[in-house]
Order: C-alpha cells, then structure tokens, then sequence
C-alpha cells in the first residue's frame, strides 16, 4: 500500500519539485543520447558495407522492412479468414443440397509469417524452459540437502553445463525421432526437437543456484528446524525453499537467458519453425531486402530477450520475501 | 537430589580437527533443579556455547550425557527451546507467524486454531510485541527481533529454556529493559533457564546460580556460585547492596585472576577485555 502510495505522490504533479524534474531529465536524457549515437552511427556505418546483397542496411531500410513483415502479415491473415469463409459457404451449400453429405474441413496451410514465427519461438522456448524449471528446483533441492547426492552428481553437471546447444541437437533429434513415434502426434517432432535442446542448455543455471541456495542456508536457522522438529516435507516447504528463493531466481534468469539464446540457434540449424528458421530463410533467400528483414529479426530477438528477463525480474519482485535485494 | 530436573553428567566432547580430536570440554558435572536460572559465564570460547548446544541436542557428547526428568536427551526438540544470539527468526515470516511455526509445530492436534491463537498473543504479548504482530524481522529493532525470539521459545512451552548470549548483540539500556523484562516473565512462569552471558551484572542480578567455567581446551566448570539476593530484584537498589557488590567481585576474581586469559587471540578483544577490566 506504501507502495501505491508512493506511485501515486510521484504521479500528483503538484510535488514535482526541481529535484524530481532533474531526476526524470536525467533519466530519459542519457538513454535517448545513447539510442541517437547508435542510430546514427549505424546510419553511417551501413553505407560503407558493401555486401554481395548491396549495402548493409540502415535504420531507415530496416524500418520499411519491418512495415513490410507487418503487411505481409496482415495479408496472410486476411488469406486465412477468406479461406475459412469459403470452405464454410461451399459445405453449408452442399449440406442443403444434401443434409448426408460428407464434407471435409480443412485446415488453411498457408505461409508462416514472422509473427507466426515469433509466437512458435516463444511458445517453444516458454515450454522448454518450463520443463527445465520443473527439473531443475527439485533436483537442486534435493542435492543441495545432502552432501552425498551432490558428491555424486556433481561431476556429472560440470561435465554437462558447458555443452553447446549445436552439439546436442543432432542426438536429441535422432533420439526424438526413434523414441517419439505415433500416429498422432500431440506435438510435432520439430517442436519437441527444439524445446528438449533448450530444456538441456538452459537446466544448469537453476540447477547449480538452486543449489548453492539450498546449501548455504544459515545455520541458526537449521538449529531453529531441529529444535522445533520439523519433519522433512516441513522443513523443505518452510525453512530451505524460502531461504534459497532469491538464489533460485539467479539462476532462473540466466536460464532464461540461455533459453531464448539456445532455441534461435537451435531453430536456425535444424530448420525448425521458429524466428531461427526465419533468419536462415532470409538468408539462403538472399535477395535485395534479406539483409534488412534479417536485422529486423535481430532486433526482434533482443527486444523478446529483454521482455522475458523483466518478465522474470517482476516475478521475483513479486515472490521474493527479501523486497530489499537489489535487482537489475 | 530428588527434584534434580536436568543434570549434566560426566559430559565430555571432542571435535575432529584435522589435527586430530580437540576436547573441547572435559567431565562438565551440573545438576539444575527445577524453576533454577542459572548462568554460565567464561571466557571466549572457553565453551560455554558447545554446553548449551549439547543440552539442546545440537551436538552430541562424546562422553557422558544429559537427564532431563531422569531421561537421557540426544536430540534437539521444543521442550528444550533455545533463544539464539542473533535471534534466529525466519526473515520471511512476520512476527505472528514466526512464533505461530512453533506453536503450530509443539501443539498440533492439542489446541485447537482459537487456542493456538490466543497462545501465540499470549507470548507476544509476554514480551511487549502485539503491537508489530505484521512486521518482518527486517521492519523491527534489534532488541524487538531478540523479544521475539524469547517469545518463540516460551511458546513451545518447555522444559528448560536455553538462552545463548540472548542480550549480547543489544546496546546497553535496551539490553537492561530486556532484562527487566525476563525476570518479570520468569517471576510469573517460573522457567528453567540456563543462560550464557558474558556480562558480569546480568549474571548476578539474573540467575539463582553462576556457574564459571575454565578456559578451553578441555573446559570443565571451575566455580559455582550461589546468588541469595531476594526477588523481585532492582538493579538501582542493588547497585549499592554489599551481597550484590561481594557476588559481582567473586565472579571478576574468577574470571580475571584466576582464570585469566594468557594470550589474547584477538588483540582487539583483548583490549576491550582490559578496559573492562579497568572500569570493573
Ligand atoms: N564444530 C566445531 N569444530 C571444532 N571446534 C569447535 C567446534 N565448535 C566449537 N569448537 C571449539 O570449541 C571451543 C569452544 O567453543 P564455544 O563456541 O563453545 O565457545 P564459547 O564459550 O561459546 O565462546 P563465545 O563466548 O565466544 O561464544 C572453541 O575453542 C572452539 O574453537
Ligand atoms: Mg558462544
């Protein structure tokens, strides 16, 4: 409620006193002058590359390129929709004509868009970094608890956290290929080839802090479950899970970080659907406007990244108990 | 010898070092009745914490053991409830809910959610804390956070209540009002309570017995000291009672002639250690 409080009184304009313009000047000067230099250094800079596609793009070019994408999307849908309508009145009529006809509904197999694109990018880097949370905490907690478990596993970790993305996508793909067989498949192989390959990559970080978090749990605090003998499950729930909350969210943003990272790679080589495959089209593609479309893309990708960590950063604030822990 | 309550027997203890054992204390014998306060008092890490620790079941004895009502204790559990140094509270709970784990814990299928309830104000309410019932132990003072500890402990209701250095950390009216406050709390409860402390006036004006210990390695208890001062006591009154003034000089005599620490670990301490001396 302070809080709100507070929100509010920087809101009522009658309390903006010379220090709180200063402070906001400041605040939205320096990042502007940053963002102008960049631009126009990279105004400058693109016209002196010369590719084997023409010059490197410039902000300018990288903007109609992106009102293209916007366009073509916008185009694809409104294929979408006119498709459905047709089916729908052709089947209505002959059901009229016929109320035991058979009538086929099928589904509109068009393009992907880049936004098509980007929404299969973070459905699937969303879904392999939830499977790896979903590993990681538990498994961490469990061998941040007992010095033996962690003594065997340890090794097993060091050896596995520092493997690329590129080397385990040829075995996950193969495995997924020979062990995921059905007729109907819930979730298509590519789908699941890139969500394992992130799931892998992006284990460690939560796994290692969770960890760390688990094990450095004060001693008093310990004592203080002995003395009131807390079972196990109490124990865990009560003294050990919120001590170790403010490390868990370490190492969940960086996994998160990995994540994003690990899937556009991972999309690019296997030609997955996805914003990797995107930019691997655009690329093999090389027209006039690949150049553009692709850093485009490259934006895109860092503005999703930038999004999900303070996605993650306002979780934390929001579950974490310590609201005095500094974040950035 | 009938109304023994908690008795210390031959207790002796070793911590692997990679120098090989380190007895830490040797054949420590103390017999404490029932409704007893009794303070121990020694120098830096003569021991008296590994004491403590092994009658609350958080180390174990390498030789002899503890009887509380006859029966050998080798575990930690709520009837022997310990009030840390730094207070010990879970920084993610607020008041109220730091004391409601123990209650919760000791008192499960006992009280029913009204009991438990009005046990856990109760307590708060021993130690002047209802007024922050929703603060966290980062919202409140020192002296408030060690308050609720003490209330934790008195919660669980137990047998004997230990207290390590529970007023150590605090400045010295805060710690003077704390006092205060527990001889006021166990006039009313009449708990058993070993305390540790360092501060020779808390030792006198607050326990039935002073017990001093011998500088480590292999600690044992030097001297026991009866404290006949009638209660309530007034540490202004006392201040110029000649019982109080000969008790006090009996500890300082034990602790800094005959149990004199030779060289100082930390030169820092040490001073402080003589200044006190000086102004004692
Ligand atoms: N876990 C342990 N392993 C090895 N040695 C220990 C351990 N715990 C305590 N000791 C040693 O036992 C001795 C007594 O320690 P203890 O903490 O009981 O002292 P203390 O009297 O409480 O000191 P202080 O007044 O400074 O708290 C010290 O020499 C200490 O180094
Ligand atoms: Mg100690």
């Amino acid at each position: 409620m302070s809080a709100a409080l507070a929100t509010l009184n920087r809101i009522n304009p009658a309390r903006w006193t010379v220090t709180v313009w200063r402070d906001l000047a400041l605040k939205l000067t320096f990042p502007a002058l940053g963002l102008a230099l960049f631009l126009g250094f990279w105004h400058l800079g693109a016209q002196q590359i010369n590719t084997s596609l023409g010059t490197f793009p410039g902000p300018a070019e990288v903007y109609s390129q992106w009102t293209n994408l916007v366009d073509e999307h916008r185009q694809e849908k409104a294929r979408e929709a006119e498709f459905y309508q047709r089916q729908q009145e052709r089947n209505a009529q002959r059901l009229a004509a016929d109320p035991n006809a058979e009538v086929r509904w099928r589904d509109f197999n068009g393009r992907p868009t880049f936004f098509s694109q980007i929404r299969t990018s973070l459905w699937t880097v969303m879904a392999g970094f939830g499977l790896a949370t979903v590993i990681a905490i538990p498994a961490g907690i469990i061998i941040g608890l007992n010095q033996n478990v962690y003594r065997a596993v340890n090794p097993i970790i060091q050896v596995f956290k520092p493997v690329s993305p590129l080397a385990w996508l040829p075995l996950v793909t193969l495995v997924v290929s020979a062990v995921y067989v059905s007729d109907d498949p819930m979730f298509s192989r590519s789908f699941l080839v890139s969500m394992i390959t992130v799931t892998l990559c992006s284990l460690w970080p939560t796994l290692i802090n969770t960890t760390v978090g688990v094990n450095s749990v004060s001693k008093d605090l310990l004592n203080v479950s002995q003395v009131l003998r807390l079972n196990w499950f109490t124990h865990v729930r009560r003294i050990i899970i919120p001590s170790a909350i403010p490390m868990m969210f370490t190492g969940l943003r960086l996994s998160l970080g990995i994540a994003w990272m690990v899937l556009i790679a991972a999309e690019m080589l296997a030609q997955n659907p996805g914003l990797g495959k995107f930019v691997w089209d655009e690329f093999q593609n090389g027209s006039s406007d690949s150049l553009g479309r692709i850093c485009v893309a490259v934006l895109v990708i860092g503005f999703i990244g930038y999004l999900l960590d303070r996605a993650m950063l306002a979780l934390q604030g929001w579950v974490n108990w310590d609201k005095t822990a500094v974040m950035r | 010898m009938s109304n023994t309550h908690l008795e210390l027997s031959q207790v002796s203890i070793d911590f692997p070092t990679p120098s090989g054992p380190f007895r830490a204390l040797n054949k420590v014998n103390l017999k404490i009745d029932q409704g007893e306060f009794v303070s121990l008092i020694g120098h830096s890490g003569c021991g008296k914490s590994t004491v403590l620790n092994i009658v609350a079941g958080l180390h174990q004895a390498t030789e002899g053991g503890i009887l509380l009502d006859g029966r050998e204790v080798n575990e930690p559990g709520p009837e022997r409830a310990v009030v840390f140094q730094n207070h010990s509270l879970l920084p993610w709970l607020t008041t109220y809910q730091n004391v409601e784990l123990a209650v919760k814990q000791v008192f499960r299928g006992q009280k029913s959610r009204r009991e438990m309830r009005e046990w856990i104000e109760y307590n708060l309410d021993l130690v002047h804390m209802t007024h922050a019932l929703d603060k966290r132990p980062d919202e409140i003072s020192g002296g408030m956070k060690q308050r609720v500890g003490i209330a934790r402990a008195l919660a669980m209701q137990p047998k004997v209540l230990l207290m390590d250095e529970p007023f150590g950390a605090l400045d010295a009216l805060t710690r003077a009002h704390l006092q205060d406050s527990l001889m006021e709390i166990q006039a009313q409860l009449g708990n058993t309570v070993i305390m540790i402390t360092h501060d020779v006036d808390e030792a006198v004006l607050l326990s039935d017995r002073i017990v001093m210990m011998t500088n480590g390695p292999a600690a044992t208890i030097g001297e026991v000291l009866d404290v006949n001062l009638s209660r309530p006591r007034n540490r202004i009154a006392l201040a110029d009672d000649t019982d109080y003034n000969h008790l006090r000089s009996q500890v300082l005599t034990f602790l800094y002639e005959k149990q004199r620490k030779v060289e100082p670990i930390n030169p820092k301490k040490a001073n402080e250690q003589q200044k006190k001396a000086e102004v004692a």
